[in-house]
């Protein structure tokens, strides 16, 4: 057994790690039956196949038709996003599975709400950038601001690192949430 | 899978056809189990299911067998579903009947079984209290179920129902439990029939190939000088038309066809193009098949870690296609060329089709098949008898003799009895081999052959068991007594947990870690305090006689078959190699030193 020791670079179904392929983010947009226990399904896939969750958002969107919209932005390898997408569409609950970013008609949207304190010259600075941003002021006190900004990931992204050499204390997000460009349904 | 036929309730009147019936909750349970062509189901009693055994009470047509523990209720309908292809059903009660049957749930899971698991639960107004007996069913199944139900309201329950024998036995097979409150079964309501109720969910799997795919995949069969059927449980399941289909394409195009553990039996044994099983201990034709074949048609079976051994060493030169009903199983593990998402027989039978009137190049093939014969030449499955001690292999292969041309069917519990089953008993006929392959469930067949011998009960059931895995659910013997249900468990016993003994001599140098049992009951003696007939061998010259007193007798036996304790389980591909790295029992000498440190890791 001694002899055995020479170090190998292990290879088996166990070593599942594809590295001649890079990470990338997806939104999945995906219609589920509303019933109890429905978000759950979504969340203990993503926990029990070791897949990431990003930020997560849920809601019913059509009380007629029981139909709840989550949007999950998750990263994976192209393979493991493709099995995301199988796993998904997979689920008795689920009624459509859609891959937003792949998607050229795909819109992504984000509400955070940001928490800035400052004085003289901060605050001004806060509040000039925000107007660039088209953030709108939800609460002002003599030493800071609470904006309300609307955007994609990145635009929201953007406005916090501007926001965190002005006194940024606290970010609230929505998660994303998305649909397709047009007037037809997905 | 086989729609379950309906048996017909006692003619209704007319009015009560037009307007659905007013039954109670527990009522309609067994009204739509009725009305789902159910005649078996495997249950235990308990206080939050007394109201649907009430109603079971009255009702002739089902026949409610009472196990021992939850977990044998649901290996037993895992069994009567195996051998049927009609779907298994379970009655327990909340929390311990519940948690009880999750082993059997996620065995059900794993290897594709149609289960319907009902469940009681405590009622409406005390979930979430921490109820007596209470426990978060619906919670716990979510994950190990292929969909699961909580009923709250008694007008939902006839749709549920129906839609849980729909969803169980539509698609890729699996388990679905049905919760069910307390005040939900005392409360009444409407019930409709299977063809009257809506459905909850829209579940329509794809089972029709796509004609582009198959296209593609025929052209590279046509074209394949070493072609391969890499066949799975997926042909069981996909019913006699899967097994037919697949033995026609298989003539068709005189390719080689190997099979995994839940394969076996879809394609006959005795065929020619037969290579026997593949995998960590499958035939050394087979594996070295799959590694040197430059097309593998992969059906109904989904590239699992004991198959495909050291993934990238695996196949390296095949184009690969993949043939099955789940297409999260395409590509999940090893790229495929080719990807077909269809039932089995649909598939096989569209490729058929495409195929034509190409016959099969014989010519072309001729070299494949010449180094298949060098593969077998070499003998994977040879073993050193002896005359004092019965070798395990010997054991099985006596069994498999004696049993021949009898109406049989083998469960097998997990561990190196179970691939020995695997390697020496031959299955000509798809539904004859029920064993737990994807949970690797110890315990799993002795109630498996329960639910096997109710569901056939003039056949030769017999249970290959171990004795470490006999153990776990021995309690089922009861049942088999109660029931009058003669099944044969027969156990390789080496007073080891035999497989974990090996890998322990192998892998952690002959440390054996608590392996041993030292304290096994004397099995003839258990044998007779059930109320069983007792049988032992232990010396070769014995075996016969004693094997065929146990197929003669017409009830319960346990035979304590002593086997060779140091016996290993081979040939055997050793963790983290590759295929054509397989070790026959030849070189099974210095087999730790085959097995690098990397190896030693993966399970």
């Amino acid at each position: 057994m001694s002899e055995s020791l020479i170090p190998e670079a292990p290879a088996s179904a166990y070593d599942m790690v594809r590295a001649e392929e890079p990470e990338a983010a997806a939104t999945f947009a995906v219609l589920v039956d509303n019933e109890p226990g429905v978000l759950h399904r979504v969340v203990g896939l993503f926990a029990a196949r070791g897949y990431n969750i990003e930020s997560l958002t849920v809601a019913e969107t059509d009380t007629g038709a029981h139909t709840s919209r989550i949007t999950i932005v998750t990263r994976g390898t192209p393979h493991i996003l493709q099995q995301i997408e199988a796993q998904l569409q997979k689920m008795v609950s689920t009624r459509q599975v859609q891959n937003v970013t792949k998607d050229p008609n795909g819109l992504e949207r984000e509400l955070a709400l940001v928490k800035v304190r400052g004085t003289g010259a901060e605050r001004m600075e806060a509040k000039l950038l925000a107007d660039i941003f088209r953030a709108h002021v939800v609460d002002t006190t003599t030493t800071g601001f609470v904006f309300e900004i609307t955007g994609s990931p990145d635009k929201i992204d953007k406005f916090v690192g501007l926001m965190k050499p002005l006194g940024l204390t606290e970010v609230s997000r929505t998660g994303v949430l998305s649909i397709e460009r047009g007037q037809e349904r997905g | 899978m086989n729609a379950p036929t309906r048996i017909d309730s006692p003619a209704p009147d007319q009015a009560a056809q037009a307007e659905p019936r007013v039954m109670t909750g527990a009522q309609i349970v067994v009204q739509a189990l009725v009305d789902q062509g159910v005649t078996d189901l495997f249950g235990y009693p308990g206080g939050a299911v007394l109201p649907i055994y009430d109603a079971l009470f009255h009702e002739p047509r089902l026949r409610h067998v009472l196990v021992r523990h939850e977990q044998g209720a649901a290996h037993a309908a895992e069994g009567y579903a195996r051998s049927t292809g009609k779907p298994g059903v379970v009655l327990v009660t909340s929390g311990p009947g519940a948690t009880n049957a999750v082993t059997g749930i996620v065995d059900a899971l794993m290897d594709s079984i149609p289960l319907v698991v009902i469940t009681g639960q405590v009622p409406t107004h005390l979930i979430g209290s921490d109820a007596f007996q209470e426990c978060d069913t619906v919670g716990i199944t979510r994950a190990c179920t292929k969909h699961n139900y909580l009923v709250k309201d008694v007008r939902d329950l006839a749709r549920v129902l129906h839609d849980a024998f729909h969803i169980a036995t539509s698609g890729r097979p699996g388990p679905v439990v049905v919760d069910i409150p307390k005040d939900v079964q005392f409360a009444s309501g409407p019930y409709q029939t299977p063809d009257a109720a809506r459905p909850i969910h829209d579940y329509r799997p794809r089972t029709r190939p796509d004609p582009a795919a198959i296209a593609e995949a025929a052209a590279l069969i046509a074209g394949a000088h070493r072609p391969l059927f890499y066949t799975g449980g997926g042909v069981i399941n996909a019913g006699p038309a899967g097994s037919a289909a697949l033995r026609r394409i298989a003539a068709l195009t005189g390719a080689p066809v190997t099979s995994t553990l839940m394969g076996l039996g879809a394609f006959p044994a005795g065929d020619p193009a037969w290579l026997g099983m593949v995998g960590m201990h499958g035939a050394y034709e087979a594996n070295h098949a799959m590694h040197d074949c430059d097309v593998m048609i992969c059906v109904g079976a989904r590239f699992d870690d004991r198959v495909t051994g050291r993934l990238d060493a695996f196949s390296p030169a095949s184009k690969k296609i993949h043939l099955d009903i789940d297409p999260s199983s395409i590509g999940k593990l090893v790229r495929t060329d080719v990807g077909i998402v269809a039932d089995a027989a649909d598939g096989l039978e569209a490729l058929i089709a495409a195929l034509g009137r190409r016959t099969a190049d014989r010519e072309r093939l001729a070299p494949w098949w010449d180094q298949i014969e060098r593969w077998r030449a070499r003998r994977g499955f040879a073993y050193r008898p002896s005359a004092d001690l019965i070798k395990p292999q010997h054991a099985v292969q006596r069994l498999y003799e004696l049993t021949r041309g009898r109406d049989v069917y083998i469960t097998t519990e997990v561990g190196q009895h179970q691939m020995w089953a695997a390697q020496f008993f031959h299955f000509q006929e798809p539904r004859r081999w029920m064993t737990s392959g994807g949970l690797g469930t110890m315990g799993y067949g002795l109630p498996a052959a329960v639910g096997v011998q109710v569901a056939h009960p003039g056949a030769l059931v017999i249970d290959i068991a171990g004795d470490a895995s006999v153990q776990m659910t021995m309690q089922e013997m009861s049942t088999a007594i109660q029931y009058d249900l003669p099944i044969k468990v027969f156990i390789l016993n080496n007073e080891w947990m035999g497989m974990v003994r090996q890998w322990q001599q192998l892998l952690h140098g002959e440390r054996y870690s608590h392996s041993y049992s030292a304290s096994l009951p004397d099995f003839v003696k258990l044998a007779e305090a059930y109320g069983a007939l007792g049988l032992r061998a232990e010396r070769p010259e014995e075996l016969d006689d004693a094997i065929r007193e146990m197929i003669d007798t017409p009830r319960p036996v346990i035979f304590d078959c002593r086997v060779e304790r140091a016996e290993n389980c081979l040939p055997m591909i050793p963790s983290g190699k590759a295929h054509n790295e397989m070790i026959l029992p030849a070189d099974a000498a210095d087999l730790g030193s085959v097995i690098d440190e990397a190896g030693r890791s993966l399970v």
